[in-house]
């Protein structure tokens, strides 16, 4: 038998197939992600860092050191107070108006019917529509002279004309409205959500359930619902986050009146950093949504990983 | 407890009829096999019996009373699904009570029932498991708890072992089997398996196409085929079927022996040319073609290997193989058992 190999053989060059490694090619698309995130959102939070301990402000464009006391400041402002109290509400009632509707749309859509793929098409048109297109359109249905609802109701005969409820101008009724706009906006979502979660329950256990005896209540908030908790706290917590810093439905239709009534964090943050130049608390109010939402991810991740099915 | 009776079932899918008129009696205590290949209709029928489809048209009887228009839960059957389809956020008590818990069964009752499943099934140390902590065998045993725990009038069973490893199975259906006759309970099973409808049932339906195409005991299904497709279905390796004269005759393996085998009966002879031999320990499968019919035609014969040594049928070389007469099947042109001529 001749040898195999004559002579020594060739080493392949090590980068003519660098991209078939896993790590290498991994990296790569990994790194533009990153570097967006570095650039867009790294940096502008150490930039809050960095202003929210000082005393900057554009009238005072210097940096002084003066630790936390920005926080302080914040925290004893009643005004304050009620801003953190206004997105808490503000979170919590859209959040729950938006799972309402998205699962009483997702139970509908399940079924088939004529239209239903227009409809699935459709249904998007909320989350996917620019927020202040949307935001605009709401204002004019809220409007205290031209509302469609109140128009509504009036030709309805519920209410006459002198006491139609003034929706933005009311404090309460304007958080009920900024609360009803962002539920509608988050809706959709929701629906995907929930799809997502219901077509993933196996048939064979709400035929089970069908077999056990139970009706159409019991299967779907007995055995569906506990099911779909895990995706639908997932949702949830993506819906928390999102509604809890968002400042454009209130910044464009109620600006945070009436007298601060749907004053919000991010809403306060802006208008105090930006539209007042007070850098430092605007910086120091921004920065305040972090370690609550936070605790907020944390405890709804855990939960998650004890229910895990 | 109750008979099962259906006249005539037949279920359509827009056009297309899964269920094409099956008509069965399932006496009291029966364990009912319904065989068949793989989208034959067997567990769409299985489902219109439970309740979870309803029929297009044909009647269907529970202990005597037409339960047409009854949900489920009104039939009284209970239902183990393939996947068994346990609850994974209860623990196995609970899913166990659930359907004590539809009914409104009062608490105290349901601990009563609660723990007669479990300890009907052996499971009572594994109450407070959730499923997923759970092995194959012990799913299955919860999901038979389940369904027993209401005392119901029939027992329907959709192919339980298919999720389970061969090992398990076998014993699984040892144990099936062995508890249905304990409780005395009817019972329809679905299978694909033609050995679990011979190992468990009293009597096998065979269904294609959405229809029975035979019901019988084992016995019966086995040497009494009724036409080519239960013949060819059940036995393994298949029956042997050779065109002839426009119908067909068929011999199962077993019966196809070397002629010199043959004691003093009357038998066919068949010159028989081997091509290949298989060595399964137990038994050796000879394949090859049988002289003046088909030559693509394969025929095999299933050798006891104590019985016939290696040398004796060596591939490549004509053979004289017999079949006794009465072990000898003829088919017509349509496929259906016809007696000689």
């Amino acid at each position: 038998m001749v040898a195999i190999a004559d002579s020594v053989p060739k080493p392949i060059s090590r980068f003519r197939f660098i991209l078939d490694r896993r790590d290498v090619l991994g990296a790569l698309f990994v790194a533009p992600a990153i570097l967006y995130v570095l650039l867009l959102v790294g940096v502008p939070f150490l930039m809050a860092i960095y202003y929210s301990l000082s005393a900057y402000t554009i009238y005072n464009p210097e940096w002084t050191f003066v630790g936390l006391s920005n926080f302080v400041d914040i925290l004893e402002n009643p005004v304050f107070k009620t801003t953190l109290y206004n997105t808490f509400i503000f979170t919590f009632g859209s959040q729950m108006l938006g799972l309402v509707l998205g699962k009483f749309g997702a139970l509908l859509l399940l079924r088939p019917f004529p239209g239903r793929k227009i409809v699935r098409a459709l249904i998007i048109l909320p989350w996917a529509v620019p927020v202040a297109l949307a935001t605009v359109a709401w204002q004019w249905m809220f409007d205290s002279l031209y509302s469609v609802i109140n128009w509504t109701l009036i030709a309805a005969g519920l209410i006459d004309r002198a006491n139609a409820p003034n929706w933005l101008g009311n404090p309460d009724l304007a958080m009920l409205s900024i609360i009803v706009v962002n539920g509608w906006r988050f809706f959709p979502f929701a629906i995907v959500i929930f799809l997502a979660g219901i077509t993933a329950v196996p048939q064979d256990v709400i035929d089970a359930a069908t077999v056990d005896g139970a009706g159409f209540w019991r299967r779907n908030y007995q055995i569906i619902l506990p099911m779909i908790l895990p995706i639908m706290t997932i949702g949830l917590v993506f819906g928390i986050v999102f509604t809890f810093t968002d400042l454009s439905i209130v910044f464009l239709m109620t600006n945070g009146g009436p007298v601060g009534a749907t004053s919000v964090l991010g809403f306060a943050g802006f208008q105090t950093g930006i539209v007042s130049g007070d850098v430092s608390h605007g910086a120091a109010i921004s920065l305040f949504m972090l370690p609550v939402l936070l605790v907020i991810v944390v405890v709804m991740l855990r939960f998650i990983r004890r229910r895990e099915i | 407890m109750a008979a099962v009776l259906t006249r005539d079932i037949v279920k359509k899918f827009g056009e297309v009829p899964a269920v094409n008129g099956i008509s069965l009696n399932i006496p009291d205590g029966e364990f009912m096999v319904l065989l068949g290949p793989s989208g034959c209709g067997k567990t769409t029928y299985l489902r219109i019996i439970c309740g979870l489809e309803q029929q297009t048209s044909g009647d269907l009887l529970i202990g005597g009373n037409i339960v047409n228009e009854l949900p489920p839960r009104a039939r009284g059957v209970a239902m183990m699904f393939q996947s068994y389809g346990l609850y994974p956020h209860y623990t196995v008590r609970n899913n166990i009570a659930f359907p004590l818990k539809t009914q409104r069964v009062p608490r105290v009752e349901i601990d009563k029932k609660v723990e007669w499943a479990s300890q009907l099934l052996g499971i009572k140390r594994l109450l407070d498991r959730k499923p997923r902590e759970l092995s194959g065998g012990e799913r299955q045993r919860v999901a038979l708890a389940r369904a027993l725990v209401r005392e119901p009038t029939a027992l329907l069973l959709d192919e339980p072992l298919s999720n389970l490893d061969a090992k398990l199975r076998a014993s699984a259906r040892l144990e099936i089997k062995a508890f249905q006759q304990r409780v005395g309970l009817t019972t329809i099973y679905v299978t694909h398996d033609q050995v679990e409808a011979m190992g468990m049932g009293d009597r096998i339906a065979v269904i294609d196409g959405g229809r029975v195409r035979q019901v019988g005991t084992p016995t019966e299904i086995y040497d009494d085929p009724a036409d080519r497709f239960v013949a060819t279905f059940v036995g393994t390796p298949p029956m042997n079927i050779l065109d002839q004269n426009g119908g067909a005759v068929g011999f199962r393996p077993e019966n196809f022996l070397p002629k010199d085998m043959m004691e003093d009966q009357s038998f066919a002879e068949f010159n028989f040319r081997v091509d290949r031999s298989e060595y399964l320990g137990s038994e050796r499968i000879v394949y090859g073609v049988v002289e003046g019919f088909d030559p693509k035609q394969i025929v095999t014969a299933k050798l006891p290997p104590a019985h016939v040594d290696e040398a004796s049928i060596r591939p490549g070389e004509w053979h004289p193989f017999a079949v006794r007469n009465a072990a000898l099947r003829y088919f017509d042109a349509d496929g259906n058992r016809a007696s000689r001529h």
